[in-house]
């Protein structure tokens, strides 16, 4: 049957069981928005910048492990989707970006608003395509969700040129791709596996380091019963929280550059680590020659091109961290490492994480241990970058693989309110908490919008410090407090999300803390709420930059307590 | 970490962008590529890349492991360890007049060239080879005034039986699911 090529695009997506897009329209997509009203399946949301339109689809693409959809205009829309692109490449995030393209014949010719967005985001999608007939469509369509969504999961980008939106062609939805250079490796090597199986056995002070791949895989059944089958500590990164539960005994939290003490000395000791879905990041492993210099390495990941990249391994597993879990649990043999458990118990006991100094200051850290309270745990938390992101990774207890989404690889401030948007419209019966910095929040704040013409009912409690408060920590730490370019002026954010039409509270104390946050939970719809937190407060423990794990700096006891507010709030 | 030279085989689908996103990752990690050569390989709608680059061994491997993860390309393998036969084409035009036309020639044929061009004063010389007899060749005919140079750059393939790149037969659908 023959359909234009904005009516493809359409079926392709119901085809594939999308129910919404985020989008912003524009000269060239016209004839695809105005095909839209055609396919009522489709929801769309209008966000306010098409960066917002890129971090909603990540966000939904996290919380759901569907593909999320973006689609922005020609030229500045495209190129405004850039940022999202490489957020979830980094992340390995299954989106797919739609992109209007001038019509055929002006491509090339510099054009209005004509942009060459394939050749713009060649290095950061997982693939790309530009469709120059609409009887190729179906086909691009298929392999983009296939491609998007199989192996290491990645943004793929479709170019639509104006004229291949509104030409006819045949549309028969293809039942299988057919890709001879994609390779999707599945289980791991029987030799690899045995090697594994022997270094787990002779291991006696192992841990695991989980990372987001057991999230993609979903595999955190079988690494709990991994964890628990060897008596193995499990350490995560930063992506990896909530791949096993953090009230779980074996759990230690996160490693690395504001990871647990105790995670990290564990790390410096350990004689043997099986590194699952985790691609060894200079944020876990500090200065490279001190990660784990004791220490035997199997590192399991379904892509080859991780293994060996930024530490040697013994072991290399290249297959799905599922069914390599799964095919060890069959190999190895109930084991206890009790000396090893004693030894981590005392180091949790020596450098505790979850202690909040008492005193009348509202902390950061106590608000989200509130806000863990309120939820007793059963929220979604997506988070910004900085700071905060830091403190709810630490003071937030997550133990269901998915209720965590941040921004790792690229560490996009603004990631936080767009994103929390599309993991709340992925799952509308669920609590979403934005957990927000002040800095963070306003590079996406026009996001509030479309949070109140769509109806998001996001809780976004913004921890507002007056400042870009992680690289102020930076220069409060390695460059002698010169604030430079870090005090932030910041608008009233009561007053800002009240002309938004969002019901909003400033709270100033410990004692309105969680009223507050049980108001906004109670409240029907997004709820804002504008904690003035303590301006000076840093993230502990640190791993100063260039040093090892081993080396990270904790709180200082006695804190200074004449804190002034650089910039107050208007 | 030493640097040596490695000889990379790439079969690729024949698909507009497929040059640009391979020389992306050699741009990322700062590989000047030496020399790239690209045509049709046995098998429809895929073609053959072969890539000269200098890098550690490591580098090389990581690159090449990124490469594999790209949708184009099928498959891809450092031939540099195998026992391989090397080819470049070059075309040379080189200054001759009269007294020198014989010389010229005389070189040419020692080195099993081929005259394809005469002109009143420069002859087009086609030579085929490794790049040291490309080379030795070069340095005996700079004497008479070298005008231009086009040099494919190396194309490569395994001696012996196996078909194409070690490990794989050309035809074989790698996708699984």
């Amino acid at each position: 049957m023959k359909k234009t090529g904005a009516q493809i695009v359409c079926e392709c997506m119901i085809n594939e069981g999308v129910d919404v897009m985020f989008g912003f329209p524009g000269g060239v997509l016209l004839p695809f928005y105005d095909t839209l009203p055609e396919y009522p399946q489709i929801r769309h949301i209008l966000v306010r910048h098409e960066q917002g339109a890129a971090h909603a689809a990540d966000g939904y693409a996290r919380a759901t492990g569907r593909v999320g959809i973006c689609m922005a205009t020609s030229g500045p829309g495209a190129t405004n989707l850039v940022t999202g692109i490489a957020n979830a490449y980094l992340d390995s995030v299954p989106i797919i970006a739609l992109t209007g393209q001038v019509a055929r014949p002006f491509i090339g010719k510099d054009a209005f608003q004509e942009i060459d967005i394939s050749g713009i985001t060649l290095p950061i999608t997982k693939h790309s395509y530009v469709a120059m007939d609409a009887a190729s469509l179906p086909k691009i369509m298929k392999e983009a969700f296939y491609i998007a969504q199989t192996g290491r999961p990645g943004p793929v980008l479709i170019d639509l040129p104006k004229d291949v939106l509104q030409e006819s062609a045949e549309f028969t939805y293809p039942e299988k791709v057919n890709l001879p250079g994609y390779k999707i490796p599945t289980r791991g090597h029987p030799t690899q596996l045995k090697n594994a199986a022997r270094l787990i056995s002779e291991a006696q002070k192992p841990v695991i380091i989980a990372g987001r791949g057991v999230v993609i895989s979903q595999a955190g059944e079988e690494l709990k019963e991994f964890a628990e089958t060897c008596q193995m500590p499990v350490i995560t990164t930063l992506l990896g929280i909530g791949s096993f539960p953090e009230s779980h005994v074996l759990s230690y939290g996160m490693a690395g550059m504001h990871g647990s003490g105790y995670a990290n000395r564990a790390l410096t000791d350990t004689d043997l680590v099986v590194a699952v879905g985790m691609r060894f990041d200079d944020r876990i492993t500090g200065e490279i020659k001190g990660f784990a210099p004791n220490a035997k390495i199997v590192h399991i990941d379904l892509d080859p091109a991780e293994i060996g990249k930024n530490v040697a391994v013994n072991v290399p597993i290249v297959g799905d961290v599922k069914a390599v879990l799964q095919a060890l649990l069959k190999m190895v043999e109930p084991k206890d490492h009790i000396d090893w458990i004693h030894q981590l118990e005392e180091w949790r006991k020596a450098h505790p994480m979850t202690d909040i100094r008492d005193g009348a200051e509202l902390l950061p850290q106590y608000i989200i241990s509130q806000i863990y309270e309120a939820t007793e745990g059963d929220s979604i938390v997506v988070t910004g970058v900085g700071q905060h992101q830091m403190w709810t990774a630490q003071h937030y207890t997550f133990n269901r693989p998915g209720d965590f989404i941040s921004s790792g690889g690229l560490g996009t401030m603004g990631f936080g309110l767009p994103a929390s948007m599309g993991a709340k419209v992925g799952h509308p019966e669920k609590m979403v908490w934005c957990i927000d910095g002040d800095g963070s929040l306003q590079m996406t704040i026009q996001e509030l919008a479309t949070l109140v013409q769509d109806n998001i009912a996001v809780k976004i409690a913004v921890l507002n410090n007056g400042y870009l408060g992680m690289v102020r920590q930076w220069q409060d730490l390695f460059y002698e407090k010169r604030y430079v370019a870090t005090p932030l002026s910041c608008p009233n954010f009561v007053k800002v999300a009240e002309a938004y039409c969002i019901s909003a509270l400033t709270v100033k104390t410990r004692e309105e803390v969680m009223p507050a946050i049980q108001q906004a939970m109670a409240h029907d719809g997004p709820f804002l709420i504008n904690f003035l937190v303590e301006p000076e407060e840093n993230v502990y423990p640190m791993v100063p930059p260039g040093a090892t794990v081993a080396e990270f700096i904790e709180q200082p006891k006695k804190e200074v307590s004449s804190w002034q507010r650089r910039s107050t709030p208007l | 970490m030493a640097t040596t030279q490695h000889t990379l085989v790439a079969i690729v689908e024949d698909k507009p962008g497929v040059l640009n996103r391979m020389a992306s990752l050699f741009r990322r990690r700062g590989f000047n590529i030496e020399s790239i050569a690209v045509g049709h390989s046995e098998v429809p709608h895929l073609s053959r890349v072969t890539i000269v680059v200098n890098g550690s061994n490591a580098m090389v491997e990581q690159v090449r492991k990124q490469l594999d993860k790209l949708i184009d390309v099928v498959r891809v393998s450092d031939i540099t360890a195998n026992d391989i036969t090397v080819r470049e084409l070059a075309l040379i035009k080189v200054k001759a007049v009269s007294a020198t036309r014989s010389e010229i020639i005389e070189i040419a044929d020692i080195f099993r060239a081929n005259i394809v061009d005469v002109a009143s004063d420069s002859l087009t010389i086609e030579i085929t080879g490794d790049e040291n007899k490309i080379e030795s060749m070069l340095k005996l005919l700079k004497g008479f005034g070298i005008r231009e140079i086009a040099r494919t750059g190396r194309i490569a393939m395994v001696r012996g039986n196996l078909a194409n790149v070690p490990g794989e037969t050309p035809t074989r659908n790698r996708a699984r699911k």
